[in-house]
């Protein structure tokens, strides 16, 4: 076991080394801000553009009084339901000709007209596009009954005395750390996929594999290989965790101890976050190792990235089932499926505060990983290195 | 039958990829201290051979002991190998790519960077000991991997197709650093489909062709499978001494060319002279490895080798 072990870290240590200590680890470093940049960029263009589209527009056809109580009476609805909720009313003059108007306002486009109301108050007729859009429908003609009423809505005097968290809050905020939680753990892993697919094309293209392979146990390799990516990535986490939190810091009034605590606490949380990372890590990491080491080309690497970056989405999809239901059927199928068990577990500490199920999730990750390894290994010697395995599956580290 | 003076011993190893059985049978001893030439044409089954006896692939069928050790990884730190297709890290540093293949051999990497340091500087490499492998010429970059394999000082050094891609001078200095390895008392097998190597260096041969061991023993027991072969010039076109040679003597640039006969040199002297043949030149040769190889491999396995000579 110490050969194995000593083997292991030999090569471990060169990959780190070469990892780490090259220049384009920088570029890695800083790998995580370009989809920040994206995300920022596109969502404030996608929001900006959905406020412009989904926001239904109705034409009003009325004199300037029963528009202004129909508008009276949406400012009141705004305070409630906010004003992305409710449709945007715009008033127009009564002309002589009702058809042709109502004609012209459903072919504008500026602004583009979901249905035109008339009749006013007393009398009011709709004409528009609103198959199956009750929610336009149901707001006018409570928008109507209001202004018919003048003040239906008036708001009660209703004292508030606020705390600091109630169950409901709590629920609802332990299901955002939950959800924050998951999308760190499956954005630092998604980032490693490639690099782990290629991890064992640079030994094979440089035919080094004949001198490792006769020297050292590949199962070690294996281990070797995956552990000082494991620790690379751990480099590239811990600066990024430090820039994070500065972000946070600096953007949000009161800094981190402003984000939802997690049901069992902070300290466990990280602890676990940081044991579920290396598991999710070791895990997937192990799978893409396999995978890749089949490939014997760059060019079948990249072709085998998009299906393992689309299989990791579906993965984190699976294990997203956990939030708000970690006792759900899917929530347990996702935490005892190993590939999205470290994601599905880390939820849970988010949400649930027992320690328990958590000690036999890693034992049972711990063990996936060793049989992941050890089903890659004997692949790869009997697929690449042409090479049937003779000996037990069980047996780790002996040739 | 195992024999624990042999550094490596291979009792009838089969190795089949599929349906092709690539090495049939083949049982091998190597005796501790030699110098040990694995013969064969391309595609015989000499690199599958070493790579069982490794321990890189497993064979499908018989039995390897190498260094007394059952499975060859138990023995990896006191084995060498150097593959035939030779590889490093092109950015490593030469001393780290030496102490690195050091270290896989259990070697700790501050020791493995003094002795490259010091093994490097003794092949006029000391200047490029802190260089990428990257910007060192092929040669270069194969001693460097040549270095890297008996960095930790091995007992048994297994070399596959070592001169290969070498030019005159560095096959020179590589077969020195063999009998220098051998004077120590390292045990060295090396595969080639180059004759001349395994003549000038071995001591035992291994012939293998078409995945089997045709011929296992000394340099000069294969040479002493050919008697050996009178090459003849004569005056005389034609007479009565054309009875004293073989009639499966050839003819090749005016020279009668056939093996010595069973009673030896003096009864043919006797019979050219008496049979008026006119001796203009007359040479006894002993065989070389290559005519022992093509008698025992066959031609068909000597054709394949490409009649290729060491420089």
């Amino acid at each position: 076991m110490m050969r194995f072990l000593r083997s292991a870290f030999v090569i471990g240590r060169r990959d780190f080394s070469a990892t780490v200590l090259s220049k384009t680890f920088i570029f890695f470093l800083l790998g995580p801000l370009f989809p920040l940049l994206m995300g920022g960029v596109f969502g404030g263009i996608g929001a900006r553009v959905a406020s412009q589209t989904e926001r239904p527009v109705v034409a009003v056809i009325a004199p300037e009084a029963e528009f202004e109580r129909l508008e009276a009476a949406r400012e009141q609805l705004v305070v409630a339901l906010g004003e992305e909720a409710l449709v945007k009313l715009v008033g127009y003059r009564p002309e002589a000709d009702l058809a042709a108007q109502q004609k012209r306002l459903l072919a504008t486009d500026r602004p583009p007209v979901r249905a035109v109301l008339s009749g006013g108050l007393e009398s009011p007729h709709l004409i528009g596009a609103l198959a199956g859009d009750p929610a336009t429908l149901g707001q006018l003609k409570l928008l109507i009954a209001n202004a018919r009423t003048g003040n239906a809505i008036a708001a009660p005097n209703l004292p508030v005395t606020n705390v600091e968290e109630s169950s409901g809050s709590l629920v609802r905020d332990r299901a955002m750390t939950a959800q924050i939680g998951q999308m760190l753990l499956f954005f630092f892993t998604i980032l490693l996929s490639g690099m782990l697919l290629s991890q064992l094309i640079e030994e094979k293209s440089n035919k080094i594999i004949e001198v490792i392979a006769a020297a050292v146990p590949i199962d070690a390799m294996f281990v070797g290989k995956l552990f000082a990516m494991l620790a690379a990535s751990v480099v590239g986490i811990v600066f990024w965790i430090l820039g994070g939190a500065l972000l946070v810091q600096f953007l949000k009034q009161g800094g981190v101890q402003t984000l939802p605590q997690p049901a069992v606490g902070w300290a466990a949380f990280i602890a676990l976050g940081i044991v579920y990372f290396a598991m999710n890590y070791l895990l997937l990491g192990a799978a893409f190792l396999t995978i890749g080491a089949q490939a014997s080309t760059v060019r079948e690497v990249q072709t085998m990235s998009m299906p393992v970056t689309f299989a990791q989405v579906l993965i984190f999809g699976f294990a997203a089932t956990v939030i708000g239901a970690p006792d759900s059927a899917e929530g347990l199928a996702a935490a005892i499926f190993p590939l999205s068990s470290p994601m599905a577990m880390l939820a849970r500490a988010a949400e649930q505060r027992a320690m328990w199920p958590h000690v036999i999730a890693l034992l049972w990750q711990a063990m996936w990983v060793a049989l992941i390894l050890r089903m890659g290994s004997q692949l790869f010697r009997k697929t690449v290195l042409k090479s049937g395995p003779r000996r037990p599956w069980w047996r780790f580290g002996r040739v | 039958m195992i024999d624990e003076r042999n550094a490596v011993q291979a009792i009838d190893l089969v190795k089949d990829f599929g349906e092709t059985r690539a090495v049939d049978g083949v049982s091998l001893a190597v005796p501790t201290g030699s110098i040990y030439g694995l013969l064969g044409p391309n595609g015989a089954g000499k690199t599958t051979t070493l790579r069982m006896l490794l321990g890189i692939i497993d064979p499908s069928s018989g039995t390897r002991l190498v260094l007394g050790h059952d499975r060859p990884l138990d023995a990896a730190a006191e084995v060498g190998y150097l593959p035939e297709e030779r590889g490093l890290y092109p950015a490593m540093h030469a001393r780290d790519a030496i102490a690195f293949m050091g270290a896989l051999r259990g070697l700790p990497i501050a020791e493995g960077r003094r002795r490259a340091d010091a093994l490097l500087a003794e092949h006029n490499l000391g200047d490029w000991a802190k260089k990428p492998i990257r910007t060192l010429s092929k040669g270069m970059a194969q001693t460097v991997q040549l270095l890297g394999t008996i960095i930790h000082k091995p007992r048994l050094i297994i070399l596959d197709e070592p001169f290969s891609g070498l030019d005159a001078i560095n096959q020179a200095r590589l077969e020195e650093l063999i009998r220098g390895e051998a004077r120590s008392g390292v045990t060295i097998i090396f595969s080639t489909h180059v004759i001349a190597h395994a003549e000038r260096l071995c001591e035992r041969i291994a012939i293998i062709a078409t995945g089997k061991v045709v011929f296992d023993g000394r340099v000069d027991e294969a040479r002493a499978k050919l008697r050996p072969i009178v090459r003849l010039r004569t005056r005389a076109a034609d007479g009565p001494w054309r009875s004293a040679i073989p009639a499966q003597a050839r003819s090749e640039a005016g020279e009668w060319v056939f093996e010595l006969p069973e009673g030896g040199p003096e009864p043919l002297l006797k019979a050219l002279i008496d049979g008026g043949a006119g001796i203009e030149t007359l040479a006894i040769e002993r065989p070389g490895l290559h005519d022992a190889f093509v008698s025992i491999a066959g031609d068909a396995a000597a054709a394949a080798m490409g009649q290729e000579k060491a420089q």
